[in-house]
């Protein structure tokens, strides 16, 4: 008898299902997509940060040959307001607001006469005054940006709550920060400053809508959200939301960028409908930079205590957030923000207020970490400060203050499990921190031209998805064939994250069939079932839990049959390398295939197919911010070590040394690659990477000038992984994808501080910057 | 509406014609003529090389080439590498080392790591940095895409 060994591929090192076709050129994305009888649309947008609109005149671009449509405002008199805010209409009227704004869109034979169109729609324009800084707009008898409009949240502060630009307001507190304040020993105060940087995905944005015969409207979108969008579209668009299907072809980089609704969606949408043709609208790289979202940039003020033994007392977080014309999902980022405040060491006493104001700047979407890169570079340096202040090493003082597994913080959060204790240990002494940290300190008034410096930060981020939307679920149906090949139909999107592979592995692992039995259908709403999105951090741990829920039902299916078959009990049988097997001894009963076949043609006439909706016993935050909002919360320390060029103010990346709770590794080679690839975006955000918005105008808009990480500028990587297998993860995973970005900027700026003794507190880390810097603390 | 010439040219080893727009890129050409979508624009100023291609034994941006200068001249794309076995092994290894997350900059990679290797076998490490510097990736933090080109590097052909 044959007896097959129980393998596992978790914890491998597997290759993505999706990579032979991308690396061979064969993958097509959107761009590459073309339907029959399609036409080309392009946008014409505002050349005015602030202006009325006098008049638009398009007859001149009707009339060249070609042109199938030019639509403004007044030709979709029932369009609706989109986006989170639902402060702006896909097509301008009788205002631009920034120079984004999109005024006319024209369907053209190609993207050449579509151009041309463009240029042959007359404007006139009457400019209003700008209002291009953030601190501006709150002041009394600041231009209005948007009349008539009440904040859209809180409201509790009058100054905040009376002028009209105020865009949304937070306000959260826990304890009684006077009390945190007389019992502090120490207290460091500061101002940081968070610049505008984008996602830069390599596939610039664009999408492919088609109406049918009857009304249904097809989608070839790069969404993040497939299933909320059908519900905005179909609100914009006054139709059912049945009747829209979105199919995602492979997405070429998201980051966050595709979480909201963007007007030239809809725009795309009315030209098809105006045209009864499919309509393709693809953006440059320039309109890329000029018109997709940003990071919120951030102007945050935070006070911090601690107590002579090393114990932290309060914190103090006030933050503005430069809103821009339009609200999107940059403005919320203090849900994120103030956990990290509140929660990632323990501090009694917290209050925290943001208010974001409108202005002329282009506006900020999520981008990922979400308003947790720009908290954690406050709260980790102020750490820094305060233990250098304490005569602590900063260590220790971070251990002093760490959550410990099974805390629940005052903001409701609960840390079932906890790895930050390891993380930090684990991220020191693999890089020698301590001595290194002692060393450069002691060298930093000794004579030399480059210093070198180490720094490290901590983070805290959500790991088992995040109860924003009313359900935070992911629904699944597997079936599986007469062949024993499974085909897994998963909400879950894939973006490149290499889910869809980890979706399979966890798969296999349940039915015990090699990895190339499994297909994954996860791109077409018309088949998949519901899920909220790619967001959060949240893929493998709310679509890998749902997949494991259908896998296991269709285990229990096939494994009652087989025991009726072999007259057994189920417990005594099992699923390996394809068979069905006598759990205790491995020996094989029959192959699944011979199984499935059976129970399909026999009188029971069974067909192995299942479905499950997985939702995470997360909770809703309650009106004051306080929530169990994850299943999981996932913790990392990076160390960065950094050499300064005291001449030049050039920083160089030297090394950095990150450990990382994950929960436990489900696909080595996928999770390398997302810690990598998110530490290098966390160093172009730290040193390179400045979108340079000078009175309402990008002045960078390509990659000549906007300055990501090149493959000879990357830092040595030592990645550690903590698993503190959590009882609720995926075989006790939790989410990544964001975590690794988020320390860096703040490691880096300890470190700089390490090397020189000079503190920087606004990004990036431009030698400009350091050298200024350097120069004027040298007096 | 424009002028335009025909034009011949060997791509991928096939012997091909098109007729082409005088102001048209090789690489519209090539996605738009020819209908080969591998190659990919993500900046169209040779700031990015996700259009990379090879033209007679050379590595080119391919939005900064004019279609018609293509005229007789041979090019490769990525629809073509794997006729070489250099650029299978190099497909191959993209695949297992994890060097491929969204993909779009992947083409390019190949095509810019197949051209180096070519004339530099058994590349160090920090030379494949600097053959693969004009290549933006935004997914990987290139330490995988590093790791492929220089296992293609250390094996024996």
């Amino acid at each position: 008898m044959t007896v097959i060994a129980k393998e596992s591929l978790i914890g491998k090192r597997v290759a993505k299902l999706d990579a032979p076709e991308k690396a061979s050129g064969r993958t097509r994305y959107v761009h590459d997509l073309d339907l029959p009888g399609q036409l080309h649309a392009r946008i014409l947008r505002s050349s005015r940060v602030h202006a009325r609109i006098v008049s638009i005149d398009t007859s001149r671009a009707r009339a060249l040959p070609g042109v199938h449509a030019v639509l403004t405002a007044a030709d979709v008199p029932w369009q609706r307001p989109l986006g989170v805010g639902r402060d702006q209409l896909p097509l301008k009227g009788d205002r631009v607001r920034s120079l984004r704004d999109e005024i006319a869109a024209v369907a053209a034979e190609t993207v050449e006469i579509a151009e041309a169109a463009l240029r042959l729609v007359d404007v006139v324009y009457e400019d209003l005054p700008p209002l291009t800084d953030v601190r501006a707009a709150l002041a009394p008898g600041a231009p209005v940006i948007h009349e008539g409009r009440p904040p859209t949240k809180g409201a509790e502060r009058p100054d905040a709550a009376s002028h009209p630009n105020v865009a949304m307001t937070f306000d959260y507190a826990q304890g009684d920060v006077a009390a945190g304040e007389a019992a502090s020993d120490v207290v460091v105060d500061g101002w940081f400053r968070l610049h505008y940087v984008t996602h830069c995905c390599m596939g610039v944005s664009g999408m492919i809508a088609q109406f049918d015969a009857t009304g249904n409207l097809t989608l070839h979108s790069n969404t993040q959200v497939p299933f909320l969008h059908k519900r905005e579209f179909a609100e914009i668009l006054g139709i059912d939301p049945g009747r829209i299907r979105i199919i995602q072809p492979p997405i070429g980089g998201g980051f966050g960028s595709k979480l909201d609704i963007y007007p030239f969606e809809p725009i795309c949408v009315f030209l098809a409908k105006a045209t009864g043709r499919p309509v393709k609208l693809v953006f440059t790289r320039e309109e890329e930079f000029l018109a997709s979202p940003t990071r919120q940039p951030v102007l945050l003020r935070l006070t911090s205590g601690a107590r002579r033994d090393g114990t932290l007392t309060f914190r103090v977080c006030e933050t503005l957030h430069d809103n821009g014309a339009y609200t999107s999902w940059g403005a919320t980022t203090p849900f994120v923000m103030m956990q990290t405040i509140s929660s990632l060491y323990r501090v009694p006493h917290v209050r925290y207020h943001t208010t974001a104001a409108y202005t002329n700047n282009p506006y900020a979407g999520s981008f990922r970490g979400y308003g947790n890169l720009q908290a954690t570079f406050a709260v980790e340096q102020q750490m820094d400060e305060l233990a250098e202040k304490l005569g602590i090493d900063p260590l220790a003082f971070r251990l002093r203050n760490a959550q410990d597994p099974g805390e629940v913080t005052p903001q409701g959060m609960h840390f079932r499990t906890c790895g930050l204790k390891e993380c930090l240990a684990t991220a020191a002494g693999a890089s020698g921190f301590l001595a290194k940290h002692a060393a450069a300190r002691a060298a930093q008034r000794a004579p030399g031209r480059v210093k070198r410096g180490v720094g490290m930060a901590s983070m805290l981020h959500v790991g088992g998805g995040a109860k924003i939307y009313p359900s935070d679920g992911c629904g699944t149906i597997l079936k599986i064939d007469d062949f024993a090949h499974v085909t897994l139909i998963t909400g879950a999107s894939e973006i490149g994250q290499g889910s869809e592979t980890v979706l399979a592995q966890l798969v296999c692992e349940e039915l015990g069939v090699p990895l190339d039995a499994i297909t994954v259908v996860n791109n077409d709403t018309d088949i998949t079932p519901w899920d909220v999105g790619v967001h959060a951090s949240r893929t493998t741990f709310i679509g890998g839990n749902s997949a494991i829920g259908a896998a296991r039902k269709a285990k229990a299916k096939i494994l009652a049959a087989a025991a009726r078959s072999a007259g057994c009990a189920e417990a005594e049988l099992d699923l390996r390398g394809g068979h069905i097997v006598r759990a205790a001894s491995g020996e094989a009963v029959t192959t699944l295939a011979k199984l499935l076949r059976s129970l399909h043609f026999s009188d029971r006439a069974e067909l192995v197919m299942t479905t499950h909706y997985y939702e995470p016993p997360s909770r809703h935050q309650d009106a004051a911010y306080k929530g169990d909002v994850s299943a999981a919360y996932a913790w990392a320390t990076q160390v960065v070590e950094v050499e300064v060029d005291t001449d030049t103010g050039v920083v160089r990346l030297v090394k950095v040394t990150g450990a990382h709770d994950v929960g436990r590794v489900l696909n080595r080679l996928g999770i390398e690659g997302q810690i990598e690839g998110g530490i290098v975006m966390g160093q172009g955000y730290a040193l390179t990477e400045d979108l340079v918005v000078d009175h309402g105008v990008v002045r960078n808009p390509a990659f000549r000038d906007y300055k990501l990480v090149t493959a000879p500028e990357i830092p040595a990587m030592d990645v550690h992984f903590i698993e503190t297998m959590d009882g609720e993860g995926p075989q006790g995973a939790k989410g990544v994808g964001e975590a690794p970005a988020i320390c860096m900027a703040a490691a880096t700026a300890n470190a700089i501080a390490n090397a020189t003794g000079v503190r920087l507190r606004e990004l990036p880390f431009t030698p400009e910057k350091v050298y200024r810097a350097l120069r004027s603390a040298a007096g | 509406m424009s002028l335009t010439r025909e034009i011949g040219f060997v791509l991928n080893g096939v012997r091909t014609r098109a007729t082409v727009p005088v102001a048209m890129s090789a690489l519209d050409m090539l996605r738009e003529v020819v209908g080969l979508t591998g190659t990919k624009y993500a900046c169209g100023e040779g700031e990015c090389g996700a259009c990379t291609i090879v033209v007679d034994g050379r590595s080119l941006c391919s939005c900064l080439l004019f279609a018609v200068d293509c005229d007789g001249r041979e090019l490769t794309t990525i629809e073509g590498a794997e006729r070489d076995p250099l650029g299978a092994r190099l497909e191959q290894a993209f695949v297992d080392c994890g060097a491929v997350q969204c993909g779009f900059c992947t083409p390019g990679m190949v095509m810019q790591a197949q051209h180096w290797l070519q004339a530099h076998p058994g590349a160090s490490r920090d030379a494949i940095l600097r053959a693969i510097e004009g290549n933006l990736c935004r997914c990987t933090g290139y330490v995988k895409i590093v790791d492929a080109i220089e296992r293609v590097a250390r094996e024996a052909p």
